[in-house]
């Protein structure tokens, strides 16, 4: 959760499990195009939507920040001893980064993403995280099928900023030469020799791993989620309910039925997801009439998670903005306040339904094709989650109803399209009101809430 | 054209179907990812752990709601030869021997199929040494002929203290040896283990790249997992990987007696009563008196197990997935007022305890779910005392000592009582420790008459007494 203080003191997680007492630092391991900063990005992103304060430090990013013109392969080769120092000093300052993120920074994890091929270097890492109290991860990416290599290099390498004046041809070939300065002194992790550090191998994208010596639960974590992370291509779909007999009087939560919009939009739902021709799509759904019903239209097999469920809103269950304003507007006050971590009085908070989520989102990542039909406090989690948005974002992102996301992912992210269905709708994203004050008058509370009957 | 979407009664799950479907239904909460079933095979010379992680596995996968069960080859050979004599019998060149020992294979995978057919079993755990490639290449001809799905953990151990250690622990007190002295028993079980070793054929990397497997090393310093084909594959190498032999033990508790108890109230939020404030006292003088080095405590988010846990003056941390079990429209109320207002969810949850929801609440099917987090830390961490609610209680202590669905909500949590968890062989050792504090108590029975139709005195027959 960036944005949150890093200290426990100041806020008791509901994460409660203290994921580290110390920092680690994990670092990645591989010869270039292994998807080293594929894996290193992913991972970032998912620590910190579960909320662990987390960071990547990409050291070819230093080194084209330091020499600003990238030339050649020769840059990479083993004898240039220029090149080497240049090379060694970028390393450093990135730990050195590392250091203040960690200890100064409030951050919990911090993610070296560099090849870090030879035992030396990664002994030199060994000795910087030990001097300075960090706990070591290593993970490493082996990998020898020329395709997915080749598929690699296509997708980011090209795009890099060391090859925008080169054409494709150029690029390619220069990257191969690049690989093979790093091949002659590349040391993998071996079983013997490396036995009493802590690691985990992923080999072949994903089909064999070797997880040596896990030490702590957020390390356990991790192995968990590298496990089931994979590259085939896919698209999320994900939606909301049809327009609910409660959305339109303005009321949140309940369990009502789809109001006649509602169902056209299941229709309509279900003649989109024809057009787009998806082998073995699956679909899933909260347990809450409004999100089956929806499913129903589609007429193909669902399966129902009750950690789909929308957030809880405990007593204002039910209610109108204008009516909760009017029991409860201190509460009201208290939740624009910070609508991530505001938990309703018996109900559930943002940061509640992240976690809740977590194996939604772990399910996700195993899946291909899947189309979630959930509700607008779930969405924003699950979207925050792929569109790596922060705790303070994801609140309000805006998850109308009648609008299907497309989340395919891409290069080092996701591509988001997004596709109205053409079905009316109310509106129910309330923006936070200027005056968040507990003192606030009603009026300015009530200020941005949508229209409705 | 728009299905009418009826809500089960029990589970309060919506649905285009009634209520006899609901039969068929496993698992609420969350999706059945299992198609095919999956047979998890075990590989590995004799002392190994092979049958502690096939116990501990089946014990794990049962109660997250995916019903297994464990097949012991050796037992159908007990049950088979009538006496043990010696090692002679596992030579390999023992010809009589291996035929039987081959026709007990044989039987125990006729009865897993049984079990996936009839029983509707999900996932049987064939626990045998499978040490040579012929007998593996007969399993997965027998799955690939039914459709079955193959899962190997082999464990391998060369430490030559741990597989001592396992032979005292439980190859001493087997069947097999009930008539011999410790140390013969041992100098013939190292030569039965020496007999597996001349043909043992472990997993290869690279002959066997296609299968499912996950190498387990010198009791988990590390694994090697290879082409894990689906999401129960997953959780299962999640769950190895978590798990340890390190002995330490597991307190489980409630919170001292709260306000809401004394009045017969269920749920809500109320704070401790003195006596709950004495239990809580008494509960520090008792863990300390356990001089346990690197005490983990554990509360939920509600006031009356942190206030018990602050009365320890250690550290501890607050899970929300260890609150109640969230009664939802019956929160706060007596089970006098339950029947009153809801004679026929009252009635629905005896029937069926553990998969009855509570409207706008919670099932104990769900609260297993909800809790399985915490099963899977409990399994990583070493001594924790957990503070907690009744309802909560029974689910985790339900994992620890392998109880069904069916028993789940009826154990017996009494407050101001603590269990000492231990494992110990192949499974739990529990005392139980009152701390002489007074308590109402919350247990219900259930009743005789379930029946929607029943007298409410009927309904309230087992309910114990409060204020």
């Amino acid at each position: 959760m960036r944005g949150s203080s890093g200290t426990k003191l100041t806020h008791q997680p509901d994460r409660a499990v203290c994921m580290t007492n110390c920092p680690t630092l994990i670092v990645t391991v591989g010869l270039p195009a292994r998807g080293k900063t594929y894996i290193s990005k992913k991972l970032t992103r998912y620590l910190n939507w579960i909320g662990v304060p987390t960071r990547e430090f990409n050291v070819g990013q230093y080194r084209r920040d330091f020499v600003k013109i990238y030339k050649s392969f020769e840059f990479f080769r083993p004898d240039n001893e220029e090149g080497l120092k240049i090379r060694r000093q970028c390393a450093s300052a990135a730990l050195n980064d590392v250091r203040q993120y960690l200890t100064e920074e409030g951050g919990q994890v911090a993610v070296f993403d560099a090849t870090n091929t030879t035992r030396e270097r990664r002994e030199t890492i060994i000795q910087f995280a030990e001097q300075n109290g960090f706990k070591v991860f290593f993970v490493e990416s082996v990998c020898e099928d020329p395709d997915v290599i080749q598929e690699n290099i296509v997708q980011v390498k090209l795009s890099s900023p060391d090859y925008t004046n080169c054409n494709t041809e150029e690029a390619v070939e220069d990257f191969l030469k690049r690989i093979k300065c790093y091949e002659n002194s590349y040391e993998t992790l071996d079983e013997v020799l490396d036995r009493d550090l802590s690691y985990i191998k992923i080999m072949d994208v994903g089909q064999r791993y070797m997880v040596n010596r896990v030490l702590d639960h957020i390390q356990s974590r991790i192995v968990y989620y590298l496990m089931n992370i994979h590259i085939t291509p896919r698209s999320i779909y994900l939606c909301r309910h049809g327009e609910s007999e409660l959305n339109v009087t303005g009321r949140i939560g309940g369990d009502s039925g789809l109001t006649p919009r509602g169902k056209a939009f299941g229709k309509k739902l279900s003649q989109f997801l024809e057009t787009q021709g998806i082998s073995d799509l699956k679909v899933w759904t909260s347990q809450m009439k409004r999100t089956i019903q929806t499913a129903e239209a589609l007429n193909v097999p669902y399966e129902q998670w009750k950690v789909l469920n929308e957030i809880d809103a405990g007593v204002c269950e039910e209610m109108m903005y204008e009516e909760i304003q009017d029991h409860y507007p201190l509460e009201f006050a208290l939740r624009d306040q910070d609508k991530y971590r505001y938990r309703y009085p018996k109900g559930e908070s943002y940061e509640d339904l992240v976690q809740r989520l977590e194996p939604v989102i772990m399910e996700l990542e195993r899946q291909e094709n899947v189309l979630v039909v959930c509700h607008q406090a779930v969405m924003r989690c699950l979207l925050a989650y792929f569109l790596d948005k922060t705790a303070e974002e994801l609140p309000y992102l805006k998850c109308p109803l009648h609008t299907v996301l497309k989340l395919t992912p891409v290069a080092y992210g996701c591509k988001v399209e997004s596709i109205s269905l053409n079905v009316e709708s109310v509106n129910t994203h309330r923006e936070r009101p200027e005056n968040v004050a507990v003192s606030r008058m009603s009026k300015e509370a009530l200020l941005t809430v949508p229209a409705h009957q | 054209m728009s299905k009418k979407l009826t809500q089960n009664p029990l589970e309060k799950t919506w649905g285009p179907w009634m209520k006899s479907r609901l039969s068929q239904r496993r698992g609420s909460s969350v999706p059945q990812f299992t198609n095919s079933p999956t047979m998890i095979v075990m590989v590995g010379l004799p002392a190994r752990g092979k049958t502690y992680i096939s116990k501990k596995l089946t014990r794990y996968l049962n109660w997250i709601g995916v019903t297994t069960k464990v097949f012991n080859v050796g037992q159908y050979r007990r049950d088979a030869t009538r006496s043990y004599n010696s090692f002679e019998f596992f030579r390999p060149d023992n010809e009589e021997a291996m035929k039987i020992r081959k026709s007990c294979a044989i039987a125990a995978l006729k009865d897993v199929c049984d079990y996936f057919t009839r029983e509707l079993g999900q996932v049987v755990v064939f626990d045998a040494t499978n040490t040579t490639l012929e007998r593996r290449e007969v399993i997965l001809g027998f799955a690939e002929e039914n459709g079955y799905k193959v899962f190997f953990v082999e464990s391998i151990c060369d430490d030559l203290e741990i597989i001592a250690q396992n032979i005292k622990q439980v190859k001493l007190s087997s069947p097999d040896y009930k008539d011999c002295d410790k140390e013969e028993a041992v100098a013939d079980f190292l030569k039965r283990i020496e007999c597996y070793k001349m043909t043992y054929i472990p997993l290869d990397d690279n002959k066997d790249r296609n299968l499912s497997y996950i190498k387990i090393f010198n009791v988990g310093s590390r694994y090697l997992v290879n082409r894990v084909q689906d999401h129960i594959q997953s959780r299962i190498v999640y769950y190895l990987m978590n798990i340890h032999v390190t002995p330490r033990s597991i307190y489980l508790s409630r919170h001292g007696e709260s306000e809401l108890n004394l009045s017969g109230r269920i749920g809500g939020d109320s704070g401790l009563s003195p006596r709950g404030a004495k239990f809580a006292s008494a509960l520090g003088t008792y863990m300390r008196g356990q001089c346990i080095s690197d005490l983990k405590v554990w509360t939920s988010h509600m006031k009356r197990t942190i206030q018990t846990a602050e009365a320890l003056g250690v550290p501890y941390e607050q899970w929300k997935a260890l609150n109640e079990i969230d009664a939802g429209v019956c929160e706060d109320m007596t089970y006098e007022e339950i029947q009153e207002h809801y004679p026929e969810e009252f009635a629905l949850r005896d029937q069926d305890k553990y998969r009855y929801r509570y409207p706008k609440g919670e099932s104990y099917e769900d609260l297993v779910q909800r809790l399985e987090p915490v099963i899977m830390e409990l399994e990583r961490q070493e001594n924790v005392l957990v503070i907690c609610h009744q309802a909560v209680m029974r689910c985790l202590l339900a994992y620890f000592l392998n109880k069904t669905a069916h028993e789940l909500p009826y154990l017996k949590c009494p407050l101001h009582t603590v269990l000492k968890l231990t494992p110990v062989a192949y499974g739990c050792k529990v005392e139980s420790v009152f701390l002489n504090v007074e308590a109402v108590n919350t247990h219900r029975d259930k009743p005789v008459n379930v029946d929607v139709d029943r007298e409410p005195a009927e309904a309230l027959e087992t309910v114990p007494d409060h204020i």
